[in-house]
């Protein structure tokens, strides 16, 4: 019965997609200065089909009902509640229902919070949004629908995959999505407003919002995903450059980029074009990550789907996207209002340039890092991975002078600044921060030609930003972001050097010394779950001033029958003690890995300070 | 001669050109080399010289191979054609097993002897990695 219902409702949005995009255009050519109430209706009944569409699919996991293809492989009847809920968006089909979603309740949403713009830019906004829903809609509809029947009924599914039944997870995917699909309606709206002649302050500061909004989405959407893969995959580190993890983060560098070009924008009337590629760069490496995660051509150790008729479709439609947003670019560019007033290389809009610019060469780093083994395979067939040494050697250096702008470029003023007064208090802050990471240095034999100008800066950034808290230059949004980012390469660099890490096997009563530190596995018990069996051991770790006691498990669901291991984390604000244990060869060995991590909790924390500066720049009221 | 509007925008351009060329230098010097190639045994076997540079390989473990010690792990993977002796230290994944796939990175000895720094994990069950699939196809 859901089955039916879901499938159908499927069925008239596409109808109210057609209808919408035939409406739209119709109204445009007729100038018609209001909003047709037809095409309010149509979207209205659109986004409560999709609607009802997903959460029939949630009521078919919620009741367990195994006629659907999609519950009978994704879901079990043991399995606890809550991960039925998410266990609905856990899997392709799901997920792309949610992609849809959230495309047509932004629409809506934007709809209804720009009643004050012109009807036009209005309308082609719904166009262009109408044209990915309508994508998304026949991709699902005909290659991931996921209200399939299945007869005979199975009695019992398949069930979630373990690692995927995590508090973490369940909410990982919605959040990311919000800020993925976020950046549509920046794209529909931006090409809007480049055909409407009206990329200016106005619309600057309208679409500021969504932005905004995006990037916080994204920014906690990734986090999500880091502290999940550190403690559940028992990776023990929070960034790993898995080729999955980095098309999340391509987006980011590219929406973080727009983030602060839209204020120049808005403050300054420049950078129009600029603006516009980013808008649409943003959309497509959302969009791009969505088929490279969905098509399974990435060589990743967590790739979920392998169906290659999907991949080619959302590369086909994303090409199309992107052939018909850089179409409109060319014919109206010469619309955009130049604006020629001055501006003189001393000033906040070079200081955003050089983020800008810094941002870029991050993507481009991350981007041919995950693209070109791709390439490389179809071009001569040789397989090959890169490994994180890449990635670390090319964006440290380059963090060194980003660091720098980042701190002293909030300072400076619009238009023209004379650089004079402000360089006193800079250079005393300099001094401190210079002496820090010297002494840092010199007492633990840090060796690394990087690390000592990072530190440096690191500090630098960090004293610069508290001591701007007392001042009034920029935001406050602005400052507890840049505070954050200080926080975030601090601890990162903290965590990178006196990160200590031990593994062995051991059995049962075994001890092993590390570091002036005991290990001793202490005991092992079996625990009967409803859907899992669990090996918990016990662990004592302890040197002359403290002991802990870790328990990590083992897991072993019965469906789908699955191995994982729960780490156990012991975290304080100094560090975190982390140990895993795994399974061997039931030979009574067991494989033992101990971590130690300073500053754990200070890189979450760091990156939800920085989070925090969006909420509040969404907050604040329009000066 | 030249407007300073002019000579700005060549100035824009010349730097947005440079910058380009300078990270297209740097991301291809810099993946020459960090770039693992991943084998399989028999291409190990073939090899007509060892190489020296970190690698990766995949198959299957080779049952009853595994032979745990106090700090080390030593295996057999075999692409059921030639067979590659893997010792490691460090943490295995969940799903390193008998007679399932993996993927052990490290550097080769000689033909048959593979120093692993890391053993890869993988999510699920079914999963096999693309090269291991295509490493057993090619030889069944």
């Amino acid at each position: 019965m859901a089955n039916q219902i879901g499938n159908y409702s499927l069925f008239i949005a596409l109808f109210a997609s057609i209808f919408l995009i035939f409406q739209s255009s119709n109204s445009i050519r007729s100038k018609s200065k209001n909003l047709d109430s037809k095409i309010f209706s149509a979207l209205s009944v659109q986004s409560l089909m999709v609607f009802i569409s997903f959460f029939s699919l949630i009521y078919a996991f919620i009741i367990s009902d195994f006629s659907n293809e999609t519950v009978f492989n994704n879901s079990h009847s043991t399995k606890p509640l809550f991960y039925k809920i998410s266990g609905s968006w856990g899997n392709h089909e799901g997920s792309l229902l949610l992609w849809l979603l959230v495309l047509t309740i932004f629409l809506f949403i934007f709809l209804i919070s720009s009643k004050k713009l012109l009807n036009k830019y209005r309308l082609l906004t719904v166009l262009f949004q109408e044209l990915i829903i309508i994508g998304f809609l026949l991709f699902i509809l005909f290659t991931s629908n996921p209200f399939l029947n299945l007869f005979p009924i199975p009695k019992e599914g398949t069930g979630l995959n373990p690692i995927l039944q995590d508090p973490a997870l369940a909410i990982h995917p919605p959040i990311l999505y919000l800020g993925y699909v976020g950046t549509s309606i920046i794209f529909s709206s931006s090409l809007a407003a480049l055909v409407c002649g009206m990329v200016n302050k106005i619309w600057a500061k309208h679409i500021k919002k969504w932005i905004v909004i995006s990037w916080i989405f994204l920014t906690i959407g990734i986090l999500l995903g880091s502290i999940w893969a550190y403690y559940e995959l028992g990776w023990g580190g929070f960034w790993f450059w898995d080729p999955v993890e980095n098309v999340s983060l391509m987006p980011w560098f590219c929406l973080t980029a727009l983030l602060h070009t839209i204020i120049v924008l808005e403050k300054r009337n420049i950078y129009q074009s600029w603006t516009i590629i980013l808008s649409i760069a943003t959309f497509s490496l959302s969009m791009g990550g969505t088929f490279l995660v969905r098509s399974g051509i990435l060589n990743s150790i967590h790739t979920f789907a392998n169906d290659p008729s999907r991949g080619i479709f959302i590369l086909c439609f994303l090409f199309v996207l992107v052939l018909l947003a850089v179409f409109i670019f060319f014919i109206f560019q010469k619309k955009i209002t130049k604006n020629l007033s001055k501006s003189f290389l001393a000033s906040k809009e070079t200081a955003i340039l050089v983020n800008n610019w810094f941002m870029m060469f991050f993507l481009s780093v991350v981007l041919i890092g995950t693209v070109y083994p791709i390439f490389l395979e179809v071009i001569n067939g040789s397989k090959i991975s890169i490994g994180p040494p890449f990635y670390q050697k090319l964006i440290a250096p380059f963090l060194i002078p980003f660091l720098l702008f980042m701190a002293v470029g909030p300072k400076l003023k619009w238009i023209k600044d004379n650089l004079n007064e402000i360089n006193l208090n800079q250079i005393i802050l300099f001094i401190p921060s210079i002496i820090i990471s010297y002494l840092l240095v010199k007492l633990y034999g840090v060796s690394n030609l990087f690390t000592v100008p990072l530190f440096g800066l690191g500090f630098f950034l960090f004293f610069l930003t508290v001591k701007d808290f007392f001042s009034k230059y920029s935001t406050l949004s602005q400052k507890i972001s840049h505070l954050g980012f200080s926080l975030f390469i601090l601890s990162i660099l903290f965590n990178g050097i006196f990160a200590k890490e031990f593994t062995s096997n051991m059995k049962v009563g075994d001890e092993r010394e590390f570091m002036n530190k005991t290990i001793k596995f202490e005991n092992l018990k079996i625990i009967e779950k409803n859907n899992y069996k669990s090996l918990v051991a016990k662990f004592n770790v302890s040197d002359n001033k403290s002991s802990i006691n870790l328990m990590p498990e083992v897991r072993i669901y019965n469906q789908p029958k699955t191995l994982t291991s729960e780490a156990d984390i012991n975290s304080t604000i100094y560090s975190d003690n982390f140990l895993v244990f795994n399974v061997i060869n039931d030979d009574g060995y067991y494989n033992v890995r101990y971590q130690y991590k300073p500053l754990m909790i200070w890189i979450w924390f760091s990156v939800i300070l920085i989070s925090t500066g969006g909420i509040l720049a969404y907050f604040k009221k329009n000066d | 001669m030249y407007g300073k509007k002019v000579k700005l925008r060549a100035f824009f351009i010349l730097l947005i050109f440079l910058s380009v060329a300078l990270t297209v230098f740097l991301v291809f010097k810099s993946l020459e080399e960090n770039v693992v190639y991943f084998k399989s045994p028999t291409e190990i076997k073939n090899l007509s010289e060892l190489d020296t540079n970190k690698i990766r390989v995949g198959g299957m473990v080779k049952k009853n191979s595994i032979k745990t010690s106090d700090s080390e792990i030593i295996f057999t993977i075999t692409d059921f054609k030639n067979e590659l002796v893997v010792s490691f230290k460090g943490s295995v994944p969940n799903l390193f097993e008998e007679g399932k796939g993996v993927v052990a990175e490290g550097f080769l000895k000689d033909r048959s002897y593979l120093k692993a720094i890391k053993i890869l994990a993988k999510h699920d069950e079914n999963y096999m990695p693309p090269e291991v699939n295509e490493a057993l196809k090619g030889n069944k």
